[in-house]
């Protein structure tokens, strides 16, 4: 089988420093995958290595079957990347830097796509405006462009979102989601862990340099999160024998973190054996924050 | 072909949009030496029987104007990419190391050539000259050019800041330049100082041109355009070597 992405055994050094400490893992072609982790903990480093702008110290990278040094022709031109930093060349339109990017990939006759791009992108009032001028949610978008000039079957999006207003947010993901309908691989880091769970199948998770969790989203809600229940009672005190941590208490209102929905039900037996009457009920469902905090707090 | 015209119009396109800074200002620089120096030296220079100091200097003026630009572009280019971070978007297609190469070194030959044609259109209307061998003029100007923008090309990428360029060009470039015999020729130097020019790869460029002007030259013109070429063939080998390590490029 033929993945979009394929690390094997990714090491990166620098001097002493020690960036990637050999991570594996596989992305399927389809996928809407995420790369989360603290600052610091590689992403970058080893999505620089995916694309060719680093070298890894050791171990192999494939994309789509063709090895990122050996056969980097095929792996660069499968591959879209958005960096994270928000760079831009001062000397042109947009226009002008969406053919540039074109006829680097030596494609010189792409204007329809191009003027797709720009139209999905809500690009067009600024085509043919100086990049120097643009907004920066406005650049962010035209690096989102330059990364599918080529229509790349695996798209690589470098925390795409950061220090991007809701609307162009929320526009954004309408597209990279249609970009992943259509059949394009996404490969997204983001510190923003609610959209990582709303967008994606599958979630690695690296923790200085190695990969501490690797499952599908709804895997890893199930595994590492417990639910929070925030309860009011007709008393000021819990029946015995609760399986639930007490998060707090005060006067008739108790916040509990449960394990799963099993401990929610034994909660709820308990509470009617002890003749407690609910007031008010509020059931937090787990979501990727907490399971992130446990993760990283584990390793 | 792949992505090498591109690139190449992208480079020639850059410098082009700012043509002011870039063509323009040059010109005017190289008027205002001839105008300076040939009204200083005027007549208490004489180089060649029958070659005024004006018609000497104007060659070396044009040639100077050629070497600093083709310099210039492909060095001023690739650290503004890589102080401003845009350098990735070339790193990221499939680019490869020859085209890179080419398309920078070929669009500072560019720059070069259209700055030297600049200066000569505007000083012949001063100063009255013949080409007796233009193949030389074109042959040296080219070379020059090339050699040039291939040095820039290694410059920009060893730097890491405007400031290092700078001061490759100011303490490096332009002593060159000026100690090349652009203002005078080397043969009314003391032996020793003739000796030192000699050691100066811009010497020969600066001489080989003007060779095809006058028809006369301190060195011989064919084994200054080999000293020229060989010198293009060496920093050029260093140069891909630079490129294919991917040194300061990709970490």
């Amino acid at each position: 089988m033929t993945f979009a992405i394929e690390a094997l055994n990714v090491e990166k050094r620098y001097g002493a420093l020690q960036a990637l400490a050999g991570v594996s893992l596989a992305v399927a072609e389809g996928e809407f995958f995420g790369l989360l982790g603290p600052n610091g903990a590689g992403k970058t480093t080893l999505i620089s290595i995916i694309a060719g702008l680093s070298r890894a110290s050791a171990g192999q990278v494939r994309v789509m079957g063709s090895d990122v040094i050996a056969d980097y022709r095929r792996a660069r031109r499968m591959l879209g990347v958005v960096p994270q930093e928000l760079v831009f060349d001062p000397f042109f339109t947009v226009r002008e830097t969406l053919r540039i990017q074109s006829g680097y990939f030596g494609l010189r006759s792409n204007d329809a796509w191009i003027d797709e791009v720009i139209h999905h992108l809500d690009l067009g009032a600024k085509a043919d405006a100086n990049m120097r001028t643009l907004s920066g949610g406005m650049k962010r978008r035209v690096l989102v462009a330059q990364a599918l000039v080529h229509r790349p079957p695996v798209i690589v999006l470098d925390e795409p979102t950061a220090g991007v207003d809701v609307e162009l947010r929320q526009g954004l993901w309408r597209f990279i989601r249609r970009l992943n309908r259509d059949g394009h691989t996404i490969v997204l880091t983001t510190h923003y862990l609610e959209e990582a769970e709303e967008l994606c199948d599958r979630i690695a998770m690296l923790k200085a340099g190695r990969i501490v969790a690797l499952d599908s989203t709804r895997n890893l809600l199930d595994t590492f999160s417990g639910l929070v229940l925030k309860l009011r009672l007709d008393r000021d005190s819990l029946p015995d024998g609760l399986e639930a941590e007490i998060l707090s208490r005060d006067t008739g209102r108790f916040t509990l973190r449960l394990r799963d929905y099993a401990a929610l039900e034994e909660v709820l037996h308990r509470l009617r054996g002890a003749g407690a009457a609910i007031r008010e009920l509020e059931l937090e469902p787990p979501d990727l924050e907490e399971v992130f905090l446990r993760v990283m707090a584990k390793h | 072909m792949g992505s090498f015209p591109t690139l190449l119009y992208k480079e020639t396109l850059r410098f082009w949009k700012v043509s002011f800074q870039t063509v323009a200002a040059p010109v005017l620089m190289a008027l205002l030496y001839l105008v300076v120096f040939a009204h200083a030296l005027g007549g208490r220079v004489a180089i060649y029987d029958q070659v005024s100091y004006a018609q000497f200097l104007v060659p070396g003026l044009v040639m100077m104007s050629v070497l600093q630009n083709s310099f210039a572009n492909s060095s001023s280019s690739l650290i503004q990419s890589k102080i401003t971070g845009n350098v990735v978007f070339m790193l990221l297609p499939p680019i490869s190391y020859l085209e890179f190469f080419a398309a920078y070194v070929l669009a500072s030959v560019i720059r070069g050539l259209v700055v030297g044609a600049g200066v000569l259109a505007v000083t012949v209307w001063f100063v009255e000259l013949h080409m007796v061998a233009p193949l030389w003029v074109f042959g040296f100007a080219l070379l020059g050019a090339a050699l040039l923008g291939a040095l820039g090309l290694v410059a920009g990428i060893w730097a890491d800041k405007f400031d290092q360029i700078a001061a490759f060009q100011n303490f490096v470039i332009l002593p060159l330049t000026f100690l090349s015999g652009v203002f005078y020729s080397i043969r009314t130097l003391p032996a020793i100082w003739q000796a030192v020019s000699h050691l100066n790869p811009f010497f020969y460029m600066i001489d080989g041109f003007r060779y095809g002007f006058f028809g006369m030259s301190d060195f011989p013109p064919l084994a200054s355009l080999a000293v020229v070429a060989a010198s293009f063939v060496l920093l050029s080998a260093g140069c891909l070597l630079l490129l294919r390590s991917g040194y300061k490029l990709r970490q």
